[in-house]
């Protein structure tokens, strides 16, 4: 890397002792890059063994790449920390402006450390931060409204973002979220409750500065081009146009659309719930993270009446993606878009992983369904496919977990069916609620070996639609198909590119522009860094107690069949040990 | 020709302009841009686009002590950066906060309606123009 670039600055910040300091870690980015890479590097160093993610110990960590900055789509932040939710690795992604804000802030990794006596939110601005308290803030209904003071009342409006946690966080529910520019999410395994547990409401990030290249004519060249291909290729468009629910018909049509907890795979309403529906009837406008040209970004319009007076409206504006709708939508069976934004505008004003929610609310619908659990325990709410109005009432009572069952809600599926039962149905990987494909077995293999157990780590569901529908793989090339995309991704995670970008950041065009930012990396290096940073992931789950000889396979997925026919646990099993034995 | 901010509607504030804009004066980030982009008061409402709109009588220009501004023939202003003391009168001056800020030299920043940001726009909403008449 360049010797001027404040890339190599980490900033350090102690929450107990309301003090920071920045340290310049050439070290560190020149061996991982950053994003991803650095991230797992710097929670090796940070997490203590064995600790409990909701203690003071559990660090947060925030990093960007080389590239951010740079080059557009380069936008995402990596979040690291041990998850209170499956109590291992804990790695999420989010766009919005945190990732340029970082980099303009003058840094390529944050630390958080300790816990604060008294609700605070941090403002960076620059090379300046400050501790401010967030009293007033805590115990705030809406996530939305915390956010809106903190707009109000800190500069840097455009170059800033703004992270914050809703109530769920506060209540250290184990998969609260954090949202940032109130669209964005940190979503999955919990970063909400860790800052939850550190007392701290949001951070503020802004900055604005030069950045170093190796040569400008250079640069701006290599930049133009980029920016062709990524305004111009198919493959981008269709995030601009319909965005991720354009997903919706074809997988509906295959079969493939994991519906009432997996209990059928095509749901009746899924033209109501069409990526089309949404956006010939519903969509409001689209935005776009900063310094990505695509805007994928979908927000729709809901006019809600009140009852109490004619012509009155309450107007809200809400964020929709394939997983959202899939895990509210087909998952509890929810009718049409209207209920949908409700439903999903309840979450986001609490806080939560809407993935993990929906997953939690199927399940309490089936185990109420069989009598494993009884309205005595959901205090009276009657869960049930398609009933808007008693999942409303079920995700407030999972925030406020006024009794033991939504305790065991508020520690998501995992917990919850291994204290009622219905394990068999429980739709978790590695402790994680599972995405919105059920195409065939890479998809399921993918969220189990995937190091933080997510449709994207690895992208199983491709390899389902676009490999095993023309040809059979033996569990050995299955395992290595799955291993080796898994550590790609690493180093686009690691330059934070946003994976929706990764057929514009094909391995030359990465190799090409880090040189620009003072990275002499050949494709084959950068291959060899992605394995690295795959195993050190591996190296954290295993020290964290990750074993593959207990990992769970819901049986519900066997007893389903995918657009690729039943899925055969014995072929399953074996990619598994295949596994197993290449990463040993 | 100048710059023109056709629609500030179609903008998704993806930021692509601030970024070519610093790249046109031959530095990569956002510390050399005279364009900013940001929201109405929440993304959902849209985005405010402040950059130079090429005054017919410049505000800038009346409060110069130096005279180190002036109007440029194809629209917009010109600033002679021999001249400038680095008052900061035009920046106080200008109603939509389009005189930006070079701090490493203590000097403004204003869109030069190079167009150089157009090429970068993906949606549409800055356009190069001849001529009178003035847009959103």
């Amino acid at each position: 890397m360049l010797k001027n670039d404040s890339f190599a600055n980490v900033l350090y910040i102690d929450l107990t002792e309301k003090r920071f300091w920045i340290e310049r870690r050439e070290d560190l980015f020149n061996e991982n890059i950053g994003g991803s890479g650095v991230a797992i590097s710097l929670l090796h160093e940070e997490c203590p063994e064995n600790c409990d993610p909701l203690s003071p110990e559990n660090p947060i960590i925030f990093a960007v790449g080389p590239l951010t900055g740079l080059f557009p789509l380069a936008s995402k932040t990596v979040a690291m920390f041990k998850s209170p939710h499956t109590n291992n690795l804990g790695e999420s992604h989010c766009g919005g402006r945190s990732a340029i804000a970082i980099r303009m802030a003058g840094y390529g990794a944050i630390v958080i450390r300790g816990r604060s006596d008294f609700p605070v939110y941090i403002a960076i601005h620059g090379n300046k931060v400050y501790f401010r308290d967030a009293s007033a803030l805590w115990g705030m209904r809406s996530s939305f409204t915390a956010g809106r003071i903190i707009r109000e009342k800190e500069p840097g409006e455009g170059l800033r973002t703004i992270m914050r946690i809703g109530r769920a966080g506060e209540k250290q529910v184990s998969y609260a979220c954090v949202t940032t520019e109130t669209y964005r999410h940190f979503g999955r395994l919990g970063l909400g409750a860790v800052f939850g547990s550190k007392n701290l409401k949001a951070i503020i990030i802004s900055g604005k500065r030069s950045l170093p290249v190796v040569d400008n004519k250079q640069y701006k060249r290599l930049y133009s081009d980029i920016y062709k291909v990524a305004v111009s290729t198919p493959a981008m468009k269709k995030y601009h146009d319909l965005g991720t629910p354009q997903n919706v018909l074809p997988l509906n049509e295959l079969g493939g659309l994991p519906t009432r907890n997996l209990k059928e795979t095509r749901f009746e309403k899924a033209r109501e719930l069409s990526g089309e529906n949404f956006a010939e009837n519903y969509l409001g406008r689209r935005i776009a993270c900063a310094h990505c040209p695509v805007g994928c970004v979908h927000i729709a319009v809901l006019r809600d009446p009140y009852g109490d007076e004619p012509y009155f409206y309450k107007t809200s504006m809400i964020s929709y993606d394939y997983e959202p709708i899939y895990a509210l939508g087909f998952m509890l069976g929810l009718p049409d878009v209207p209920s949908f934004l409700k439903l999903m505008d309840k979450i986001e004003v609490l806080g939560l992983d809407v993935m993990s929610a929906g997953v939690i609310l199927a399940w309490a619908t089936e185990a109420l369904e069989r009598g494993i659990i009884s309205i005595k325990e959901t205090m009276g709410v009657e869960f049930k496919w398609g009933e808007l109005d008693q999942y409303l009432k079920a995700i407030d009572l999972i925030v406020e977990q006024p009794n033991e069952f939504y305790q065991a809600l508020a520690r998501g599926v995992e917990y919850a069916s291994s204290k009622y039962g219905g394990k068999d149905f429980a739709l978790a990987f590695g402790k994680n609620e599972m995405p919105g494909y059920h195409t065939g077995p890479a998809a399921h293999l993918g969220y189990s070996i995937g190091a933080r157990h997510s449709h994207l780590d690895n992208a199983g569901y491709s390899i389902d639609q676009k490999v095993l529908t023309k040809k059979s793989l033996s569990p050995r090339e299955m395992a290595e198909a799955l291993i080796s995309e898994e550590q790609w991704r690493q180093i686009l995670s690691s330059l934070v590119i946003c994976f929706f970008a990764r057929e514009v950041y094909k391995p030359e065009i990465v190799s090409e522009s880090l040189k620009v930012a003072g990275f002499e990396l050949g494709i084959d290096e950068l291959k060899e860094i992605g394995k690295k940073i795959f195993y050190e992931k591996y190296k954290f789950k295993f020290r964290e107690g990750f074993s593959f000889d207990s990992l769970r396979l819901p049986k519900r997925i066997f007893e389903t069949p995918s657009p690729l026919g039943k899925l055969d646990e014995g072929y399953m099993r074996s990619v598994l040990e295949h596994v197993k034995e290449i990463i040993k | 020709m100048r710059l023109v901010v056709v629609d500030s509607e179609r903008c998704v504030g993806c930021q692509s302009c601030m970024f070519a804009c610093s790249r046109s004066h031959g530095e990569a980030g956002l510390s050399k841009t005279c364009i900013m982009v940001r929201s109405v008061g929440g993304m959902e409402y849209g985005f405010v686009i402040v950059v130079c709109r090429a005054c017919e009588n410049p505000s800038c220009i009346k409060v110069c002590p130096t005279n180190a501004l002036s109007r440029r023939g194809r629209g917009g202003v010109h600033l002679d950066i021999s001249k400038c003391i680095g008052c900061g009168n035009c920046r106080d001056a200008c109603p939509i906060g389009a005189v930006f800020w070079d701090d490493e030299i203590n000097k403004p920043m204003i869109c030069s309606h190079c167009g150089y940001c157009v090429n970068f726009c993906p949606h549409g909403v800055l356009k190069m123009e001849k001529g009178e008449g003035r847009h959103a």
